[in-house]
């Protein structure tokens, strides 16, 4: 059974954002990684991109299929997690600690809070398997 | 027996299941404008018989003459162990497979041919090729402007010295992606490129080594340089020469970012312009922008050696529309023969080949010198090919000296409106001291009967 944290906010896309200031924390759900089965690699962006909300920033591929990854709110990405690039099973082992993908310091920090909840999230994802 | 095995009453049926009427109602959504409609040009079939027949007197033409065009496509001797292994029925097949549980030595042979192109070029990681060394330009082009994390430019500065016809094949390529090819002119003395005299963002610098003339551009300077400007280097290379030139890997500080070219002169023969071998090297940290197959080795259940398509999430069967290529094949025979030719080659043989080619042409160069009437063009190194400048329109000495079985060249004035008094003359291993004395007496002769 996947795990829905509820301190989280969610993208229909399966993006898991997590704010800390005017600084959040980007990266995918439990649901998503256990989707896309073993990931062999993340494809992360630049720090110092500027990105809008739905900008596709990122990529993560698995055994099956290759994904992209979108922006959740506008901003500057600030940091990306580099551990991904020599241990991608990170995302898999722990998606919402160590397998993190990159932060976005945002230009409206209220832009989250128009993002799904946990249980707006698992609501979703509980329809899209029916 | 018809290309398209459907019979009407299969078409019927197949349109009567999706409910259209036609197939012209089926591509009704093509524009009229993007269509290319009666072929005008191309005749109705001919027997077998009658095929047979042209083909034979039309190779009869080809045969009369001994070739010194290059530009581009070389004409080197091949074993001939290399086109009878490759005509050989399990590796002579229409679609190059891939499925590892049935076609283990094909994905060898693959495995093989980019471990040979990665130690020539001096490159991390190979692809199993595409379809020539325009396309691989253009694909690299497209591969640059994808890796390019720290440029976000869509420019791309090329060097106006590589081959014309590849750079057309590029602008034609990316022109409808967004992205702008700047040509950069070459030096009128020496033929090569220089650092860029206007700074300006670029996403990668595309040279050719050697050039379309022959020369050597200094890579070097001009990979540190690309570098230094945030854009990558692209080289674009003969494979032949790679046994006697600095690698692409070794250029400048940090080597070329990405390495493509024309594998023809690895075993391939020059007939009617294809088909054709693009190979394509990169830096590892690249490679997952790369197009094309990529074969890696690994191991199966029982921990012996196998090989198998890797990094596929790069392409087209996985990533659908934002694949790295439209590109999702390669050249399967094609790298058949080069592989075949290079193994029986080694790295003593590509080099003697590379060798005799080059003394060839210095030894054409002196002869042609000699006579006083013909200078070579360009200053500085060369390779295997120059261009040589006479005193009248090099299209007005071709003729004569066809006459006499000698193809003496390419006339530039095709291409360069300013070199039209040039001939692009290539020599390779093939060519004896007599050949390269027959093609100075022919030279002369026309030249004579034209008042020079």
């Amino acid at each position: 059974m996947a795990e829905f944290p509820t301190d989280l906010r969610y993208l229909k896309s399966h993006e898991w954002v997590k704010q800390d200031g005017d600084v959040v924390v980007v990266g995918i759900s439990d649901h998503a990684q256990d989707a896309l089965g073993d990931v062999v690699y993340v494809e992360l962006p630049e720090v110092g991109a500027e990105c809008q909300a739905g900008d596709e920033i990122a990529v993560v591929e698995s055994v099956k299929a290759a994904s992209d990854i979108y922006a959740p709110v506008a901003g500057t990405v600030v940091e990306v997690n580099a551990k991904l690039e020599d241990s991608p099973e990170l995302v898999n082992e722990a998606p919402y600690a160590d397998g993190w993908f990159f932060k976005v310091k945002v230009s409206d920090s209220t832009a989250v809070e128009s993002l799904l909840t946990a249980m707006q999230y698992q609501a979703l994802c509980e329809a899209e398997e029916h | 027996m018809p290309f398209v095995p459907h019979t009407p009453n299969d078409e019927r049926i197949m349109l009567a299941s999706i409910g259209v009427t036609s197939i012209e109602a089926l591509f009704d959504e093509i524009p009229q404008a993007l269509r290319s409609g009666e072929l005008k040009q191309t005749p109705s079939g001919i027997s077998e018989m009658e095929l047979l027949r042209t083909m034979n007197e039309r190779a009869r033409l080809d045969e009369m003459h001994l070739s010194f065009i290059g530009a581009g496509a070389y004409e080197h001797h091949i074993p001939s162990a290399v086109w009878d292994l490759v005509g050989r029925g399990e590796f002579m097949t229409a679609y190059t497979p891939y499925q590892a549980e049935a076609s283990q030595g094909t994905l060898q042979l693959i495995y093989e041919f980019q471990t040979m192109m990665t130690r020539l070029l001096q490159m991390e990681v190979a692809n199993a090729s595409v379809y020539d060394g325009a396309t691989a330009m253009a694909e690299a082009i497209l591969m640059a402007i994808r890796a390019n994390k720290k440029n976000k430019s869509r420019r791309v500065l090329v060097a106006g010295d590589i081959n014309p016809a590849y750079i057309e094949a590029c602008q034609v390529i990316v022109r409808n992606q967004g992205i702008e090819l700047k040509v950069q002119g070459f030096n009128e003395d020496s033929g090569v490129i220089g650092l860029a005299a206007e700074p300006g963002e670029f996403a990668a610098l595309v040279v050719s080594y050697p050039n379309y003339f022959g020369c050597l551009p200094d890579v070097d300077a001009l990979t540190d340089w690309c570098h230094e400007n945030g854009a990558l280097m692209v080289g674009v290379v003969n494979p032949t020469a790679m046994a006697l030139l600095k690698p692409p890997g070794e250029w400048g500080k940090e080597g070329a970012d990405i390495a493509v070219g024309e594998g023809q002169p690895l075993g391939i023969p020059v007939s009617s312009g294809g088909p054709y071998l693009g190979f394509m090297c990169c830096k590892q940290a690249i490679v997952r922008q790369m197009p094309g197959r990529i074969i890696g080795r690994t191991s199966d259940v029982d921990g012996s050696d196998g090989f198998a398509l890797t990094l596929q999430a790069r392409e087209q069967h996985i990533r659908r529309a934002k694949a790295t290529s439209n590109i999702c094949t390669n050249q399967g025979l094609l790298v058949t023969a080069a592989t075949i030719y290079l193994s029986l080659l080694g790295d003593v043989g590509l080099r003697s080949v590379a060798i005799r080619s080059h003394q060839g042409l210095q030894q054409l160069l002196r002869n042609l010198g000699s006579t006083g009437k013909i200078k070579t063009r360009f200053t500085g190194p060369c390779f295997h090919e120059a261009a040589i400048e006479l005193p009248i329109p090099a299209k007005e000495v071709l003729p004569l000296m066809a006459e006499q079985g000698i193809l003496g060249g390419y006339d530039l004035g095709l291409s360069f409106r300013a070199l039209e008094n040039c001939l692009l003359v290539n020599v390779t291993e093939t060519k004896t001291e007599q050949d390269l004395a027959l093609y100075g007496t022919a030279l002369l002769n026309a030249l004579e009967a034209k008042g020079c």
